[in-house]
């Protein structure tokens, strides 16, 4: 398993009702069946990925969030929502996190860091839009059209009085290195976030 | 049928009768004293009894969904897509049951069958079945085949309305529930559109209130009338639109009413056909069974209310074209399993062929609904 994956998984407690937005092939959702009695549901929009979660025994609805929402889901249905490198592809990631928020007390978020080094640099240097490993398109082809750094995503947090439960901070492999811990929003890759709504 | 048979058809089949005489009291409140019912089976049932799908059929649909009955048989059975050695229903694993609901007219008690108390045919004394009376009678049938429990009841359309029922009138007695091109309910239109259908039948004047059997004939014209009306909500726009567009069957123009489009002639001839084969009083009582269907009705019309008692789980698909039963119709009663907390996949396939897509394979279709039952198959040791 992806080991941002393994991260987040230590942060859901056995028998948790969770909701997974943009499952993929629902790797994380079935290692947490299994693994934890969770139970719940992957929304996921690629028909390869829906066929997998079918065959492996993963709840998963064909919904687009971009122009379905959530708003077929309850408030606090879910004990934990996730949402891992989708918040910067959907049209309205501010909303999102709202509607997120909504059916879940508490949501994990991750993310690629648009400040990280490298990629300043790529900036800096070229003066053209940069390209990396993690983030491998052209400016006019890419899915991640909402790109946010950690400073940025916090301040929305902040703004939306979302309380940050835990931040973690991991490279390219997905590994957690500890110089990225002391400067995240300069040399973290990836970034992710466990939150939880103020009035909790 | 094919020389040489395909290695994915399960060949030739042979229909059974089976025999009920517990007395069965039906929705309606009257009671049947006895019925047949024609069942054909596919592949075997394991040591377990776990193996076992339940076939539903939708509404002109009958027992003989796989297969051929005879080497003179030009076409398979209606499912022949789908059911099969290596086909998502697969015969190499799965013991499959397929029926002719009662009410029907393929050999299963239904209108035309003779009352045992007047000698005559029943006609429109035949009581007025509903889904739910359907899914009781398939329960005796897996008792009488010693199935507790099935691996998947699948329905398309009417069929996935059964398979719903299932899930709700015996809980413990199915794993999965694959309802397919379906609805919890019908809307005004459908309504509408069946009603047009019965008025074509019953003004039709060869009807006889019902009593046409007496009197050695058929209401063909209404009859005709009705499958052609329901043709026209089984395809889509786009695809009536390919297959024959504005072409005529002659050049130019006649100026008369006759069949000039091909569109025209080819209804004529599909309602024509269906109304030689087809009875007209299981036309009426199936389209009020689908009338009638609505779970959510006895549980203040809330469906996710009704499904708090499922326990299997659920696969439901729609079909983009699909303007009979739409993908919305699908994804209300998906929702309402997500707020049932059921274990629930859905997925909107795209398909140009309106409703009739779910007898159509097509990649995706084949993909997803073989991915599943792979699933179902591997659970129940199979």
């Amino acid at each position: 398993m992806r080991p941002d994956l393994k991260i987040i998984e230590q942060w859901i407690k056995p028998g948790s009702h969770v909701l997974d937005l943009g499952c993929g092939d629902g790797t994380l959702l079935d290692y947490l069946q299994r693994e934890k009695q969770a139970t719940g549901f992957g929304l996921e929009i690629n028909p390869d990925h829906i066929t997998t979660c079918m065959g492996r025994g993963v709840s998963v609805i064909e919904q687009n969030l971009d122009t379905q929402g959530l708003g077929n889901f309850e408030d606090d249905t879910f004990d934990t929502v996730l949402m891992t490198q989708a918040l910067q592809a959907v049209r309205r990631p501010d909303m999102v996190l709202d509607e997120m928020m909504r059916v879940s007390r508490e949501g994990i978020v991750t993310f690629p860091n648009f400040a990280y080094w490298r990629l300043r640099w790529y900036l800096m240097r070229r003066g053209r839009m940069p390209e990396s490993e993690t983030l491998p398109y052209k400016w006019y082809n890419t899915p991640n059209i909402h790109l946010c750094t950690f400073k940025d995503f916090e301040a929305l947090c902040y703004r939306k009085g979302f309380r940050i439960l835990t931040r973690t901070v991991v490279d390219g492999e997905h590994q957690d290195r500890w110089l990225s811990r002391l400067w995240p929003n300069m040399l973290g890759q990836i970034a992710i976030y466990r939150i939880t709504r103020e009035d909790s | 049928m094919p020389d040489p048979l395909p290695t994915d058809s399960v060949g030739i089949v042979t229909p059974q009768t089976l025999h009920f005489d517990t007395p069965i009291t039906l929705a309606c409140n009257r009671t049947l004293e006895s019925y047949d019912l024609v069942i054909e089976t596919y592949g075997k049932l394991n040591a377990e009894a776990s193996n076992a799908v339940l076939i539903c059929h939708a509404l002109s649909g009958h027992h003989h969904a796989a297969g051929y009955h005879s080497k003179e048989d030009r076409k398979p059975g209606w499912w022949d897509s789908c059911i099969g050695p290596g086909k998502p229903i697969d015969t190499n694993r799965f013991f499959v049951v397929s029926l002719n609901n009662l009410g029907g007219c393929h050999g299963s008690t239904g209108p035309g069958s003779t009352n045992p108390q007047t000698g005559q045919p029943y006609g429109p004394d035949f009581p007025v079945i509903t889904v739910r009376d359907w899914v009781h009678t398939q329960a005796l049938l897996a008792d009488r085949l010693g199935i507790d429990c099935w691996a998947a009841v699948v329905g398309g359309s009417l069929g996935g309305m059964q398979a719903l029922q299932w899930s709700l009138d015996y809980p413990d007695r199915l794993r999965h529930a694959v309802v397919i091109a379906s609805t919890p309910r019908l809307s005004a239109q459908n309504i509408a559109f069946n009603e047009v259908a019965r008025q074509a039948i019953t003004s039709d004047r060869d009807f006889h209130e019902g009593r046409y059997y007496e009197h050695n004939t058929l209401p063909r014209r209404g009859l005709m009338l009705a499958r052609m009306v329901g043709h026209i909500t089984y395809l889509s726009d786009a695809s009536m639109g390919e297959k024959f567009g504005r072409e005529l069957r002659d050049q130019a123009y006649k100026f008369g009413y006759d069949a000039e489009f091909q569109v025209e002639s080819y209804l004529r001839y599909q309602g024509e056909r269906f109304s030689e084969s087809f009875d007209a009083n299981t036309y009426l009582l199936m389209t009020k069974a689908l009338d009638y269907f609505d779970p959510a009705y006895e549980h203040e019309n809330d469906l996710a209310k009704a499904l708090r008692g499922a326990h299997c789980e659920f696969l439901v698909l729609s079909f983009s074209t699909d303007w009979r039963f739409t993908p919305a119709r699908s994804e209300e009663l998906v929702n309402a399993m997500i707020a049932a907390r059921c274990k629930v996949s859905y997925a909107e396939i795209d398909a140009p062929w309106g409703h009739d897509a779910f007898l159509i394979p097509t990649p995706r279709y084949t993909a997803i609904f073989e991915a599943y039952m792979d699933r179902v198959a591997r659970e129940a040791g199979a």
